[in-house]
């Protein structure tokens, strides 16, 4: 019996080799769909759906959807769960790694895109932006200020302008993978995460792409909880900022965050 | 001042007594009752020794020496809880590193289970 194309195997994979991760958590309304529309825009390419213990059938629609699951045996938050599958990526050879939520927002379509900038560009990390290009129409008040907010932040860290620090929908390369597999930051990973890039003197790019309001579940990140993540991750960028300052005299530490 | 040091000598020594009798029955680890120890022990001889207090005092800038008393206090378990904060972080890393270690292994036991050779 001929092996199924889309599963993941653990021989050496081609140079362009592309393994797309799904963290979810209490997604099954949305995550059959999201599997199902990434076979549609990536055919042959291996999903695997990261279920951060889920109390719903999420990995049962998952595996029906055709993807494999990864399955965290507690609950570990979202950045715990990505780098679970930056570090099962890295470990099965692949090259790349592009990383969509689960909840349904992110646009499968736009994947090839964002694979061919990371193929082509050289760039670390490919970030699907909503504010280059794009529609934008999913943030709302509160998240658009933080938004703002973080863009002013992180402006004179990177040294570029990010548009959509907080995006979900990222590419990285090995280069990439290998920093984050050691290193992630466990609570709201995505803006961190490029002041760890930082670190390590990457560079990212974004580029434009779709974003769907969310239909089913609901974000982890409430009005009174967007002040504990901003104060959160000022803390991490900041601590992750100093840590870039002494990276000549003292290395960080991998897997502290 | 004698009142407050006598209740200091009895809770000092209460929590000494219950450290111990958690390590016995095995609630604490060895290593983690140090800390627990010497800040009881630490009191227990603060709280017999007024001369040293109305000593400090003073050089602390204090008025009163059951503030300076109160002050240790303070400083010993601010010590104890960021020592257990950084023991906290430590398991926590530990913990996250062994539910991804797990989860890949699962992966792998399941891609095996489906009929797919795993090196």
């Amino acid at each position: 019996m001929p092996a199924n194309p889309r599963t993941i195997t653990p021989a050496p994979v081609p140079a362009d080799s592309l393994l797309i991760i799904v963290p979810a958590y209490n997604e099954e309304a949305a995550v059959g769909g999201v599997v199902r529309a990434i076979h549609a825009a990536m055919p042959g390419t291996p999903v695997v759906v990261i279920d951060d213990c889920s109390i719903d059938a999420t990995q049962a629609v998952a595996r029906e959807a055709g993807a494999q699951v990864l399955p965290v045996p507690h609950h570990l938050g979202l950045g715990g769960c990505v780098q679970a599958g930056y570090k099962l990526a890295f470990e099965l050879g692949y090259a790349y790694v592009i990383r969509v939520d689960g909840d349904g927002q992110h646009d499968a379509r736009d994947i090839p895109r964002v694979f061919e900038a990371l193929r082509t560009s050289g760039r670390e990390m490919v970030i699907g932006s909503r504010f280059v290009g794009g529609n934008g129409a999913s943030s709302g008040a509160v998240r658009g200020l933080g938004i703002r907010f973080f863009r002013m932040v992180l402006r004179p860290i990177l040294g570029q302008t990010v548009h959509d620090p907080t995006s979900g929908f990222v590419g990285v390369n090995r280069n990439a993978l290998q920093v984050f597999s050691k290193s992630f930051p466990l609570e709201y990973p995505e803006i961190e995460a490029l002041v760890v890039l930082q670190r390590k003197r990457f560079r990212f790019l974004e580029i434009p792409c779709r974003m769907h309001p969310r239909t089913t579940g609901r974000s982890s990140i409430t009005a009174v909880r967007s002040i504990y993540y901003i104060v959160h991750v000022l803390l991490g960028v900041f601590v992750n900022v100093l840590k870039f300052d002494q990276r000549g005299r003292h290395p960080a530490k991998p897997g502290k965050n | 001042m004698d009142r407050l040091l006598n209740a200091l000598t009895v809770l000092s020594g209460l929590l000494l007594l219950f450290v111990l009798a958690s390590v016995r029955r095995a609630h604490i680890r060895v290593e983690y009752s140090v800390s627990w120890l010497l800040a009881a022990a630490a009191l227990l001889i603060l709280s017999r020794s007024r001369g040293l207090l109305e000593a400090a005092a003073p050089k602390l800038g204090l008025s009163d020496p059951p503030l300076a008393l109160l002050l240790v206090i303070g400083c010993v378990f601010v010590l104890m809880f960021y020592r257990f904060s950084v023991i906290i972080s430590k398991l926590r890393d530990d913990n996250i590193a062994l539910a991804q270690r797990l989860a890949i292994l699962e992966f792998h036991l399941q891609a095996l289970r489906d009929g797919q050779p795993h090196a």
